[in-house]
Formats: C-alpha cells, structure tokens, sequence
C-alpha cells in the first residue's frame, strides 16, 4: 500500500514538473527534432535555400532573422504569409513542432 | 634493316610523345549516353552512363548544388552546373574533372546555354540579373543587371532562343526581357513591361518559338510568340484557378522543357491539385487532370503518349502516370520517400528517377514500369543526360 501510495505522489510530481517546462523540452523528441532539421534543410530549403541563406523565399538564417520573437515566428510558420508563396505548415505540423522550428532558426549559427 | 630500326626508333618515339593518342580502343567512347546526377547536400555529382545504368565518377567540391540545374556543350563533352551559392562550375565528362569554375553571384537559379554553344548564361538571386560567360574559358561577356524600380530583380525561367538569344523573365518585377547576341557579344534587350504578378519559372517549346512565363500571383501564364511581330505578350489560361482560393504550395512547380503530349501541352497548375491541358494552336485550355498533390514536375514521354507526373511535400513519394490520349491515370506507385526529379533517355525508352530521401536514383522501363536498376547516391536532385545539348530550351 505505501508502494502504490508513492508511485502516486511521483506520478503527480512528474506532471506537474512536465506542465512547467517549456513546451519545446519535452515534447519534441530527439527523433521527431531529426524529421524537422531535415524538413527545415530539405522542403523550407525548396525556397529559402538548403543553408537557409535565401533564394525565391528571404535568408531565414539566424543574423538575419536578428533576435526576432520566437513566438512570432511560429505563426508565420503556422499561418504563412498571406499575399506572399510562404504557405501555412498548420496541415502537416503541431504548434510544438513549429516553436522547434523558430528556436532552431534563431540559435543554428549561419553556416 | 638500317631503314627497318629507323622506322622501329620513329615508331618508339612517336609513342613516347603522343603517349595516350594511340591508347588501346577500349579506352574511347562517345559521350551521347552519358549524364549526371547532382547530389545536392554533398557539393557532388555522378557521371553516369545510361546504357550500362552504373556510375562511371563522382566529382566532388562544386559548392552548394541544393536547386542546382546543368546543361551541355554541342559537343556533350562538357557539363555546366549552376550551382545555389552562384558558382558555375564547367565538368569533363570524359576526364571526370572541373575543367573551370567562377563564383559569379552569390545566390544563383539556372542557366542556359546558346543556340551556337559559344556563351553561357546564369540567372542569379543576389545580385539579381543574368551573367554571360565564355563557354572556353568561362571569362564575362556580359553583365545584364535587371534593373527595375526596386532595385535588381531575382530572374527566373532562363532559356536560350534560336539566333544566340537568351530569353528570361524577372520575378521581382513582372518583366520578361530577351537578350540578343546575334550582333556581338554587346546584347540588345527587349524588355516586356507588365506579363503578370511575381511569374515563378518559364519555358520555351521545343521548336524555340513560344516562350511562357507561370505566374505564383495571378491564375493565368503569359506567352509570348517569338514568331510574331511585333512581339506582344498575352495571357493564357487566364482564371484556370476560376478564383478559388489557392491551396498552399510546399514547392514551386517546376516549368521544364514544354512537355507536348499529341495535341496538347501540359502543365502544372499552381495551388491546385491538377494538371492543365492546353491546346498546342490555339493555348486554350484543353482539360484538366486531377492528380494525387500539388503537382512539381509533369515530364511527357519523348513521343508524347504519357506523362509523369511528380508532386511537392508532403505528396513526394509518389509518381502518377498520365495517358495524354484520355487525360486519365494509368499508373500510381511510391518509388519511395523524396521523388524529386524524373529524366527520359532520348528516345523515351527508360526514365531516371531520383528518390532523395532513400539516396538512390531508380532506372524504370518507361512502358513496362519494371525498374531496371538502382543507382546509390547521395541526395540526389536533378539528372541531366546529354541528350539536352541538342534540345532548345535544355
């Protein structure tokens, strides 16, 4: 009985340790970060260039994006630009994947 | 027998001095099966050859080739690889060596070469504009800046025309602008104010006489009659999207090499998960084929009868094959993840395909759809076979 009682406590620990983490620790996983360092290299790379550097799309590399909000990045990715070809990745990405995303952006240094 | 070991002595130095000239006659071979495959994350490439489907080199240290594009000398001797970080790297096939490279912008998009085989031309990103180059030494000729209102334009859809002209069209700026060298190597330019919002890629027909522009920001592609005079572009397919809001578009389509299939050309649509017929006299539309994604490349067979098609993320894992007699799809498979690139021998009888995410290029029986061999490499993107080098606009 005390066994089951402890396994409760550190069940609730847990949780509420995952609550109070940044989303970005624990809910990428070391593979799903894989798919989305080669999603950003390999299919964001179709316009903004495999290093990023930019081609028909903007240099999305970290000088350029100059510090710029996280948060604010991740709706551009979600969303898209209107009016521009940036799509919105919303149908093939979670909010989590896209904050992954921006933070990978502003902290790679450029190539 | 003083005469006999003179000759034999002339004989001896003759092959000292000519050394490989009178090599053995299996060292020889011509260069019209041969191509190459770019290995876009590598800075590489294969030269392959397309009748024993196996690589013969690797040429490494050609930058970065992530959207990389080549076309031939007359001879199909020589590649010249456009490279994104702006290099144009001249590579022997025979040899397996860079005969020559220049790093002539820093954001580079595709080139061309002339109808004659004496100048090569790159469309660049930053600065914008295209450069010409000696095809020998690689040396400048030209330096054509597309100047608009705002600036130097991003430049797209570069293609040579017949009578040592280049034709090219300026995204920034909605412009196409043909560059005459037939006079020297001073071009004139014509410039077309106004063919459309932000025109994405273009091609000219294999006949060298019609030149269209795709357009990302309006439903339509401009088309201009390189026969006509006085030279007028025109809308074409002008509302196919018939107003719908655009589905999103993971990669750009690409326009490649006009791909006629009997009466009609095809082409695909941007922001629809559709193929667009159009009649090859009148450019009306002529039907339209739904397909499995937004569609990159639509690639006829040399004789026209199929069309392959290929598809952008996250749909490119998959070819369609399209009859052009009845519009319908006869064949759908997953070569496998990242199908990026689909090329046809000349006369059609097999297609290379290169399937980045599996690191292989697939050699397919074009008619039986059997797969023939596989070809390891490294990320592989474009295949370029020397056929091109007598093709207008490849």
């Amino acid at each position: 009985m005390p066994n089951a009682y402890f396994k409760r406590i550190l069940f609730l620990v847990l949780i509420s340790m995952a609550q109070a983490w940044p989303a970005i620790a624990e809910t990428t996983s070391p593979a799903r970060a894989n798919e989305l360092e080669r999603l950003v290299r390999q299919d964001c790379g179709s316009c903004h260039g495999m290093t990023l550097k930019g081609g028909l799309g903007p240099d999305i590399r970290a000088t350029a994006l100059d510090g710029a909000d996280a948060e604010a990045i991740a709706q551009i990715i979600l969303n898209g630009v209107p009016g521009t070809p940036m799509p919105p990745w919303r149908p093939l990405m979670s909010e989590d994947d896209a904050r992954w995303i921006a933070n990978y952006l502003l902290t790679v240094p450029d190539p | 027998m003083k005469h006999f070991f003179s000759g034999l002595f002339i004989l001896a130095l003759a092959i000292v001095i000519t050394g490989t000239l009178y090599a053995d006659d299996t060292d020889l071979r011509g260069t019209g099966d041969l191509g190459i495959i770019i290995e876009r994350a590598t800075g590489s490439l294969l030269i392959i050859d397309s009748t024993t489907r196996t690589t013969v080199n690797r040429v490494v240290g050609l930058g970065d080739l992530s959207h990389a594009s080549a076309v031939f000398s007359r001879d199909a001797r020589f590649a010249f690889i456009f490279g994104r970080d702006g290099g144009l790297t001249k590579v022997d096939l025979l040899t397996g060596t860079i005969a020559g490279r220049v790093l002539q912008a820093g954001n580079a998009i595709g080139g061309a070469i002339s109808d004659d085989g004496t100048l090569v031309a790159v469309s660049n990103y930053k600065p914008g504009g295209v450069r010409v180059f000696d095809v020998e030494t690689l040396a400048p000729v030209a330096d054509i800046p597309a100047q608009w209102s705002g600036g130097q334009s991003k430049t797209v859809g570069l293609v040579d025309a017949p009578g040592r002209k280049f034709v090219f069209t300026l995204w920034d700026a909605g412009e196409t602008w043909i560059a005459d060298f037939s006079k020297g190597n001073q071009p004139q330019v014509t410039k077309f104010a106004d063919i459309g919002d932000r025109p994405y890629d273009a091609l000219i027909t294999g006949d060298g006489r019609h030149y269209i522009a795709g357009l990302y920001g309006e439903d339509g592609l401009a088309l201009i009659d390189l026969w006509a005079e006085p030279l007028q572009p025109r809308r074409i397919l002008n509302g196919y999207g018939r107003g719908e809001e655009k589905l999103p578009v993971y990669k750009m389509p690409h326009l490649e090499g006009w791909a006629l299939a009997g009466d009609r050309f095809v082409l695909p649509a941007v922001g629809r998960h559709e193929i667009l017929w159009v009649d090859r006299k009148s450019f009306a539309e002529a039907g339209r084929t739904e397909v499995h994604g937004q569609p990159v490349f639509a690639v006829a067979r040399p004789d026209g009868r199929h069309v392959w098609v290929n598809f952008a993320h996250p749909d490119n894992d998959t070819i369609q094959v399209i009859d052009s007699l009845t519009g319908k799809i006869i064949k759908q498979w997953k070569p496998g993840p990242a199908v990026l690139h689909m090329e046809f021998t000349a006369r059609g009888h097999e297609v290379w395909v290169s399937v980045r995410d599996a690191d292989v290029v697939q050699v397919y029986d074009a008619r039986t759809f059997q797969k023939k061999a596989e070809i390891p490499a490294k990320s592989p993107s474009g295949i370029f076979l020397t056929s091109r080098a007598h093709k207008t606009g490849l």
